[in-house]
């Protein structure tokens, strides 16, 4: 049956954007960057994990129609989307400090939970996105 | 971003993020417009046309949800989780609490169970309904 994640998808509304916040902030590095005419197939992973990407999609046509692109688009930016992105990191308070000082924006400061301390930070255009350091077994 | 209305929604979804942040701290409508960027006068109803609910109402429901949290998770006193989420008296935690929830803090405290799933699900699905 199943036997792993390769590909997970979410909505980004300018793709060069999300390549300065994916890869250029948070350190992620491209896959694949593939012009394909009707669309720009971009995915990222976390370095050294290439066998799991992640999908940098632009909503828009001919895969929907210019309306649908529209309300996905305002979906994204109200942070109602979805597409939650949840990384683990070795030092959470550490790279907390490393982004805030490239101006990410921050909905949650580094916070000792029962699984380890984690925070919480949005994308340029309204995605959540989580990393957590876990409590060492 | 293009539209006017993504514009303005990453406005006021960085204001609301500003409240999920800094729930504890004094955070009025003239600090949430400029966090916004707009006017005051736009602000509280621009946000509720984007979410739903004034930013007032909003940031009420997120420090019952942090106050829920710490009634079930820790034992720390109601007194201290009053003021630890940023209610200013205990008198209109009380009521604000009941108002939300229906019950007091600590009849919550005795009926709650502890929810063992991350907190940010618990956080965005445990918030008491507008």
């Amino acid at each position: 049956m199943l036997n792993a994640i390769t590909h997970s998808q979410i909505y980004v509304l300018d793709q060069d954007e999300a390549l300065d916040f994916y890869v250029g902030k948070l350190g992620l590095e491209v896959n694949a960057d593939v012009d394909m005419g009707f669309m720009r197939w971009l995915t990222v992973n976390v370095p050294g994990h290439p066998e799991r990407q992640i999908l940098l999609e632009k909503p828009g046509g001919p895969a929907m129609s210019e309306e649908t692109a529209r309300q996905v688009r305002e979906l994204v930016t109200k942070g109602a989307m979805g597409g939650h992105l949840i990384f683990s990191t070795d030092d959470c308070r550490k790279t907390y400090e490393t982004l805030l000082a490239l101006g990410v924006e921050f909905t949650e400061e580094p916070t000792e939970r029962p699984y380890g301390i984690d925070c919480g930070l949005r994308d340029p255009f309204g995605n959540s996105i989580r990393f957590t350091q876990p409590k060492a077994q | 971003m293009s539209s006017a209305a993504e514009e303005t929604n990453r406005r006021m979804l960085r204001a609301r993020d500003a409240m999920d942040r800094a729930y504890a701290q004094p955070l009025d409508v003239p600090t949430l417009a400029r966090i916004a960027h707009v006017s005051e006068a736009h602000f509280t109803r621009t946000f509720r046309a984007t979410f739903g609910e004034t930013p007032h109402r909003y940031l009420q429901r997120r420090r019952v949800e942090r106050a829920m949290f710490l009634l079930r998770e820790t034992d720390r006193s109601v007194t201290d989780i009053c003021f630890q989420v940023g209610f200013g008296s205990l008198g209109t935690f009380s009521r604000t609490f009941r108002g939300i929830i229906g019950r007091s803090p600590r009849t919550y405290r005795k009926e709650a169970v502890a929810a063992d799933v991350p907190t940010c699900f618990t956080m965005a699905w445990l918030r008491p309904s507008a």
